[in-house]
């Protein structure tokens, strides 16, 4: 029995029963890892002495029976974001060279204390900025499906850990649809819970309002349970919200009856890809049949939403990313012994080019004289976009649209051009700009085999509906039972 | 509104970013190519719409007035690229 | 005068709370470098801050102190600039939206009242500390200590509403008077923890515009807030006389010289960039929260100092110097509510103790002596158990012991003989002793009195109370 192919609750029942155990599950993944990485490069660092060691305590707890859940044993793998105690944390940048935190994140020691397994830390883009995972400082990772397309962003190395069976589950984050593109891209279900859900302390900050941490699964089941570890107030981060968190398991129902499911036609648009828009409207069929209602529903402020969140979150980028100064942390060039030439040699070597371009344009639209123009004016436009889904909202229970444009694209085609890249995102911005929850789960896949998603949007706090719609979807599918053959 | 190779050299500088000749050039058409999309927000009219800077519940987080354990000394500045007598170390400041 | 100067205030305090403003580390000050940090102050990748409680309350207190109104909601903003005592890149602030704003405090100057503006109150944390290398292989390093990072700070804000250094010296001691009342900050200008910095401008007498003015920075103690605001208008004054421009820019102050000087000019004007703090949610000042405040709010200096005038009918001097601080003024009301001699206990209270304290450099709570021991010394004086003269020994005594005055009274065997029937057998005995005196006394010769009283003294080992000696003497010889 491969068990690498299994989802949590498939080898968490396993464990449960004895019939593995979380050292072996440990092990089966590290040999895959070791198989398939020089391929995929979905991982900056593996920690495979801290896992095996975790997966023994893991498997003392089951042997007690004491304090087991269902992620108890589970190997995850952590987008390298997150800070974790006493493993280097590089968030693929160079600028944080031998940085070891000495804390957790909120969401590692939560998944932790749950019992799961860290395999270690995925690659990304640098400081979370991309939509291709190509802007790691240490090495592309490559979409399990084609190794010549890119996995998708920022977090490609989480969904392409997944999708290569190199862990059960992963965690990344989502400022503008880092989880859900690549779950698209890479064929995994990818959930971005509303923006406060989960906590954001230790999680490197790339765009604090709009930055939000979730799950990477084979499936929606698993997802739900992944939530249900991450999620609730953090008092250790001001943007947490109070709210009581339920059993996301018990909305797993496949019921869809009278559901009203909006399609809002700012997301079927020209230019968009045939094979991509077929698949998305072959589901939409898919939830009808099961009994939902669709509605047509309208974003007007759409297609304002790719240049409010260029403003907002490289603003925010701008003063999130000044503490990489090469004073207590990280990397420090120092060639003049001027503090002035520190500074910018430091930053200038350690940020790579996305990164830098970023904190140009952030800096551009707060500096003095543009302020109003730019980052004020997004920020209004930014309410338009939230009061849209607002009203949408009034008429449907969940929204219903393509994850992205397109299916993944080749290595390369996109860097020399930013804007389009930024383009890339279109489909999943407006979700991070109004702080609502939202999920990509596979919906098919085109004629070259490279999967195709399906965002649900859904309301404020409302993770339930999203993962009883995907659950209903799913299970009337079978898109998410197939793995890439690498 | 068109972004000159000086704003880009006067942002740089904001910023902390020892840019190259080469950099400076890319980053100032692709500024411009990026600015001159976000111009389209300026179509709308906001006039008396209120910014969204964060879409959580605007309830105050307090935490009480307790202290807690810090650092260890060597564990604050073990991660400094240069330290001494238990103070980060830098280049000298020439005010 | 052919100009006016105009001068307005930024003073930053430092609140007295335990731990910072957005983590739990301690805000003690002098302890080894470093060793009060934590990821969230050091500003490690990922961190959040969260609001301590007590700073806002703080914060709330001194803006109903000086009559500022509460804004519901006020916002905390990033000032984005590098220094390497900044850990993050920015500060934590207030710009747009401070707490409050709209207040105002009245000092006295030259035997008059004058209002000052305050123009708002915001909070902020402070940054860390550099320190300079000394050793030669230090030169050409600096060294950063972030133990002051994340220390809560009210910036308060005055406007340009002072004309001499007198009138802000007298605005900055009646601010500090007053967070010292409230307990929120100990003013203490040398450790830095009650800062200030001046803008100064010169204008023609009468003119209405505002000249160019200068920001001055680095002084420490009220003396070099008035020297350098002086020294710099006149430094401007010359300027305007010479056909010369005032520049706008940062000056600091040199003690040393007497002096201000500019700090070099640096290459980009500042631009902070201000946005709103996306890792806090806007400060909502609950009524709740300002009408707790409210009610703890202690009485201020100035009410305090018109009480003491009227309802002890002391001096407006006296009163000033019984109020200086709180325990000063409690520890004189307990005084006054054992002997009900206002006056009385403020000549003790003021000239001896606080005579002793200065001697030794202490404060009223640093005191053994209780206030209730004073009492009963002016208690024994009020009777006659002890005079005047040896009350300022016995005074000295209980201030360096604590004991209460009796016992040393007793120790030192001075009671005063006060009984009128104890004196009266003395004197019975003296004048037997004396018939010739006595005779020639009563045929004119009063010059013996002295004779007589002198008598009476030795008799008792100078024991005897002097009044009552004089009195009984006069009432015998008069025979």
């Amino acid at each position: 029995m491969d068990l690498t192919s299994l989802t949590i609750h498939g080898l968490s029942e396993k464990l449960k029963n004895r019939e593995t155990t979380s050292v072996e599950a440990t092990k089966a993944f590290l040999k895959r890892i070791e198989e398939v990485e020089p391929k995929v490069r979905a991982f900056i660092t593996v920690t495979a002495g801290e896992a095996l060691k975790s997966a023994g305590e893991a498997d003392k707890r089951i042997a007690k029976g004491e304090g087991i859940t269902p992620l108890t044993g589970v190997p995850i793998a952590v987008k390298d974001i997150f800070c974790t105690k006493d493993i280097r944390t590089t968030c693929a940048s160079k600028i944080l060279e031998g940085f070891i935190p000495p804390y957790d994140s909120t969401v590692v020691r939560k998944l932790k204390e749950a019992g799961a397994v860290i395999l270690g830390k995925n690659n990304m883009d640098e400081f979370a900025m991309g939509s291709s995972t190509e802007n790691s400082a240490f090495s592309p990772t490559y979409n399990p499906w084609a190794l010549d397309r890119v996995p998708g962003g920022s977090s490609g190395g989480s969904a392409a850990s997944v999708a290569a069976s190199e862990c059960v589950a992963s965690i990344g984050t989502d400022t503008g649809g880092s989880i859900r593109q690549p779950a698209s891209c890479c064929g995994v279900v990818g959930l971005k819970p509303t923006y406060g859900r989960v906590s954001r302390f230790g999680m490197i900050a790339f765009a604090s309002s709009l930055d939000q941490a979730g799950p990477f699964t084979k499936d929606t089941t698993d997802a739900a349970i992944m939530l249900n570890a991450m999620a609730g107030h953090d008092p250790s981060d001001s943007t947490s919200i109070k709210a009581e968190v339920p059993d996301y398991r018990t909305f797993l129902t496949g019921e869809v009856k009278g559901l009203k499911v909006g399609i809002p036609k700012e997301y079927f648009i020209e230019g968009m890809d045939k094979e991509v828009e077929a698949s998305v409207r072959e589901a939409l069929e898919v939830l009808k049949k099961a009994g939902a209602a669709l509605v047509p529903v309208t974003l007007p402020h759409t297609e304002y939403a790719v240049g409010v969140y260029y403003l907002v979150a490289t603003a925010e980028a701008s003063s999130n990313l000044a503490r990489y100064d090469g004073v207590k942390y990280g990397l420090r060039v120092d060639e003049t012994g001027s503090l002035l030439d520190m500074y910018k040699k430091t930053r200038d070597e350690g940020f790579g080019g996305e990164v830098k371009r970023r904190i140009m344009l952030g800096t551009y639209s707060l500096s003095a004289g543009y302020y109003d123009a730019y980052y004020k004016k997004a920020s209004e436009v930014r309410t338009l976009i939230k009061n849209d889904f607002d009203e949408a909202f009034k008429s449907c229970d969940i929204i219903a649209t393509p994850t992205a444009p397109t299916a993944a694209f080749k290595l390369g085609e996109r860097v020399e051009d930013p804007l389009t890249m930024y383009l890339s995102d279109i489909f999943t911005i407006s979700c991070n700009l109004a702080g609502i929850p939202g999920i990509s789960l596979p919906c098919g896949f085109t004629k070259e085999g490279l999967p195709v998603g399906l965002q649900l949007l859904g309301r404020t706090l409302d993770e339930g509906t999203v993962l009883k719609t995907a659950y209903a979807y799913e299970s009337a599918t079978e898109w998410h039972t197939r793995r890439p053959k690498i | 509104m068109s972004i000159t190779k000086k704003d880009v050299l006067h942002v740089a500088d904001l910023a902390r970013l020892a840019l190259t000749e080469k950099e400076i050039d890319l980053y100032t058409g692709q500024l411009q190519r990026i600015l001159s999309y976000v111009e389209k927000l300026s179509e709308l009219d906001t006039s008396g719409v209120a910014p969204t800077t964060t879409t959580v519940p605007p309830e105050t987080a307090f935490r009480e007035d307790r202290v807690t354990p810090s650092l260890a000394q060597e564990d604050a500045l073990r991660n400094a690229p240069l330290s001494e007598k238990g103070c980060f170390k830098v280049p000298k400041i020439i005010e | 005068m052919k100009y006016e100067a105009v001068i307005g205030l930024e003073v930053h305090a430092q609140l007295l709370t335990d731990s910072k403003l957005f983590c739990g580390c301690s805000t003690r000050f002098g302890s080894e470098p470093n060793t009060q940090v934590c990821q969230i102050c050091l500003g490690m990748p990922g961190v959040l801050p969260v609001l301590n409680k007590k700073a806002v309350e703080f914060a709330v207190k001194m803006s109903l102190a000086v009559n500022c109104r509460i804004n519901p909601r006020s916002i905390f903003a990033r000032k984005n600039y590098f220094y390497p005592d900044l850990p993050k890149g920015y500060q934590v602030s207030q710009y747009t939206e401070p707490l409050s704003e709209h207040g105002h405090l009245e000092i006295d100057i030259d035997g008059g009242r004058k209002r000052i503006g305050i123009t708002r109150i915001h909070m902020e944390e402070d940054a860390g500390k550099l320190l300079h290398g000394e050793g030669i292989e230090d030169s050409n390093f600096s060294f950063v200590d972030l133990n002051r990072t994340g220390v809560p700070l009210i910036e308060i804000v005055s406007e340009p509403d002072m004309r001499t250094s007198d009138e802000a010296v007298a605005y900055l001691k009646a601010l500090r008077d007053i967070l010292v009342y409230l307990r929120i900050c100990d003013g203490n200008m040398e450790e830095g923890s009650f800062r200030c910095d001046a803008n100064v401008s010169v204008r023609l007498m009468g003119a209405e515009k505002l000249g160019t003015k200068a920001e001055l920075k680095n002084m420490n103690s009220f003396k070099y807030v008035k020297e350098a605001i002086d020294y710099e208008i006149q430094r401007q004054i010359d300027l305007v006389e010479n056909g010369e421009k005032v520049v706008q820019e940062t000056r600091l102050f040199d003690a040393s010289k007497g002096i201000t000087a500019s700090m070099r000019s640096k290459e980009e004007a500042h631009d902070y960039r201000y946005f709103p703090e996306p890792d806090l949610l806007p400060l909502n000042v609950g009524a709740k929260l300002v009408d707790q405040a409210r009610e703890t709010l202690p009485e201020l200096p100035e009410a305090k100092r018109a009480r003491f005038i009227t309802d002890y009918a002391i001096p407006p001097y006296d009163a000033g110097v019984l109020t200086a601080t709180r325990e000063l003024a409690d520890y004189y009301e307990e005084v006054v509510k054992a002997t009900g001699e206002p006056k009385v206990s403020s000549n003790w209270v003021m000239g001896e103790l606080l005579r002793l304290l200065k001697e030794d450099g202490k404060d009223v709570g640093d005191c053994a002596l209780k206030p209730s021991a004073i009492a009963d010394l002016i208690g024994m004086i009020k009777k006659g158990a002890i005079s005047g003269k040896m009350a300022k020994e016995v005074f000295e005594e209980m201030y360096k012991t604590g004991k209460p005055p009796a016992g040393i009274v007793k120790a030192r065997g001075i009671t005063q003989i006060s009984d009128e029937s104890e004196l009266a057998g003395v004197i019975d005995r003296v004048l037997e002793a004396n018939p010739e005196s006595v005779d020639r006394y009563r045929s004119g010769k009063v010059q013996l009195f002295g004779f007589f009283v002198g008598e009476t003294m030795k008799a008792t080992k100078g024991q005897a109370n002097p009044q009552a000696v004089n009195k009984i003497l006069k009432e015998k010889l008069a025979g």
